[in-house]
């Protein structure tokens, strides 16, 4: 088609440039100081996750020293716990787990969230109907007791604790998601996808979802920082894999002596909250800068 | 001249929440044929927009339905189609220009996504060849330097650069019908002429048939050559644009067109005070209470319209309208 169509408007004005969107994203992120110290913080710790235990290949279980040796002494730079483990080890080793059942349980609780909320959301009438009834009754169980039936139900590991946490914490979520898509599905460049033909899962898979991704993201790096305080609170239950050290369960069996020794207690204490703070500080600065309001600034 | 677009009979129901039925398009008829331009007027909430989701089939299902009639497009009644063949028939045979351009596009996906995504649902092409026939489409719709803007994000582009993505959109399978929803009514009024322009001009390269739906008389008067009025969804007059706009016969044609200001005028002349229509167009809760649906608003009412609902007459060589004025029955009444 070669059309002598009038010529370009020339009284349209010039496009100034404008940032791809994630650049954007990445600009206002990058602003926000608290939340660069949360990714940096959260990087190191990711970091020593995957080195530690190339450094030190040791059993974590196993006794390094003297029982209850406090910070600093004989070499030991945390102490050591009532088994005369070293805290060192015990909060290298402790992270896998924390990590991994923080970023499991997250990936659990959005998929089994984006798959109601995207579904009930988009197709409305009595799909939504029997989706939302499902979420309410998973909603109004009491999430721990709920979490420690499943534990329990399939023996406790890393496996089944993430898929205990996923399965207590999907239904905010699904209910995110759900308003996001009963915003979004009545809006024009929807329709217009529909008047070319597109079938629904094109529509909700490729169309609307990623249109509802910022407050998604946010959603699933706040997740993460739940998810690893319910896999300390667990732990501290006895709810953990034995054969897999974690910083909650570091602190349940130190709890007895914490009058004579606070750093066994402590140091874990510290290491979970450094850890979801960090994430939270992320999720902090994804969400203003998803924000359009603050974007202008 | 045989028709390629043929809508016969149309009607289309809603369901209210008190559970009565409205019915928003009540028998409506018309036909097209390729090449040609109908516009349809009226005021918001008279049924234009929901006529071309009816040609789409894209009524909100539940609480809308089409109720009956037919929609022959070449022949094939569309109302009879699976949904797999509408997929097929929407894009491809059928498109639609979007009233709002702002809104129309999605965000996340660069403009030459959006335009090669038509091509690669209904022509299977690859990625490469949709970003190149999305290139030579914005070529079409005279965007400058379309190889870097085919990279761009709507919010990138202004509002009548949209609306020419939009067009590009629609006519990337090169549909026999398109069908452009009040096009121009988001855009500034220099903007309006050059996407009407452009319209004509694509429309002559590729002998579309094309539906205007508007309230804007200049737009008729400009691009189409047959005119259906409608008014709360039924067709009150249709006429060829010339005769309809010289000759208007229903009242309520005449008051759309004394609604429209005269700029010829000479302005120290004493020139008619702007004419409006008073009331409102009818809510779909008041729908189907028999008799005229436009006489409480209509200055030349008689007891017979408020009684009866008058049936479309011919008012002329090719003109027809649907009012007891013109109706010989009248006067039988």
């Amino acid at each position: 088609m070669t059309a002598s169509v009038p010529a370009a408007p020339a009284e349209e004005p010039v496009v100034i440039e404008v940032e791809r969107p994630w650049r954007e994203v990445w600009r206002m992120f990058r602003a926000n100081r608290a939340a660069v110290a949360g990714l940096v913080t959260l990087l190191l710790i990711v970091l020593v996750t995957v080195l530690g235990p190339f450094v030190y290949p040791v059993d974590p279980f196993a006794a390094a020293g003297p029982l209850l040796l406090p910070p600093g002494e004989q070499g030991f730079l945390l102490g050591t716990d009532q088994q005369g483990r070293d805290l060192v080890i015990g909060l290298l080793y402790g992270s896998q787990s924390t990590l991994t059942v923080g970023a499991a349980a997250a990936a659990i609780t959005i998929t089994i969230g984006i798959l109601f909320g995207a579904l009930a959301g988009y197709y409305r009438g009595w799909v939504e109907e029997v989706l939302m009834r499902i979420t309410e009754f998973f909603q109004v169980l009491p999430p721990l007791l709920l979490a420690m039936v499943v534990v329990l139900l399939f023996s406790p590991s890393i496996y089944s604790i993430s898929i205990a946490i996923g399965v207590v914490s999907w239904p905010a979520t699904a209910r995110l998601v759900r308003a996001e898509f009963l915003r979004l599905r009545e809006l024009d460049f929807v329709k217009a996808e529909r008047a070319i033909g597109a079938r629904n899962a094109r529509i909700i898979w490729t169309i609307i979802l990623p249109n509802a991704a910022p407050p998604l993201i946010v959603s699933a790096a706040l997740s993460v920082g739940i998810a690893i305080l319910f896999e300390a609170g667990l732990a501290f239950l006895q709810l953990s894999d034995p054969n897999v050290m974690s910083w909650g369960y570091l602190i349940s069996v130190n709890r007895p002596q914490i009058l004579e020794a606070w750093w066994p207690v402590t140091f874990p204490g510290l290491a979970i909250f450094i850890t979801v703070l960090s994430v939270s500080l992320i999720g902090d600065g994804l969400n203003d800068a998803f924000n359009p309001k603050l974007r202008q600034r | 001249m045989s028709a390629l677009l043929e809508v016969r009979g149309l009607s289309v129901e809603f369901d209210l929440k008190d559970g009565a039925v409205s019915r928003v398009i009540d028998g409506l008829n018309f036909e097209l044929a390729a090449g040609r331009t109908l516009g349809i007027v009226g005021e918001s909430g008279c049924g234009k927009s929901m006529t071309a989701l009816a040609i789409m089939r894209l009524v909100p299902v539940p609480p809308g339905r089409i109720a009956e009639g037919a929609i022959r497009l070449a022949g094939e009644n569309l109302l009879d189609a699976t949904e797999a063949r509408m997929r097929e028939v929407r894009g491809n045979d059928v498109s639609m220009i979007f009233q709002e351009p702002m809104t129309s596009l999605n965000p996340v996906y660069t403009i030459g996504d959006q335009i090669g995504e038509t091509v690669r649902l209904h022509q299977g092409l690859g990625r490469r060849h949709a970003r190149d026939r999305a290139i030579e489409m914005l070529r079409a719709v005279s965007i400058p330097a379309p190889e870097k803007r085919v990279d761009e994000y709507p919010h990138q582009l202004s509002g009548g650069m949209r609306q020419r993505v939009m067009i590009a959109m629609a006519l990337a399978c090169r549909p026999r019908v398109l069908i452009a929803d009040e096009p121009t009514t988001a855009l500034d009024v220099t903007v309006q002429a050059q996407i009407f322009d452009l319209l004509k001009e694509l429309q002559q390269q590729t002998e579309a048939a094309v539906i205007l739906i508007t309230h804007d008389m200049g737009a008729i008067a400009e691009m189409a050559q047959r005119v259906v009025v409608m008014y709360a969804g039924r067709k009150v007059e249709e006429a060829p644009v010339d005769e309809m706009l010289t000759n208007p016969k229903h009242p309520y044609t005449r008051g759309l067109i004394a609604c429209v200001p005269h700029l010829e005028a000479d302005p120290a002349l004493e020139r008619p005070p702007l004419m409006e229509i008073p009331g409102v167009v009818p809510s779909v809760a008041e729908l189907g209470r028999g008799g005229c649906p436009f006489a409480p608003r209509c200055a030349e009412a008689m007891d017979h319209c408020r009684r009866d609902m008058p049936p479309e007459t011919a008012v002329g060589e090719d003109h027809t309208a649907a009012c007891w004025l013109y109706s010989e029955t009248e006067a039988a009444a």
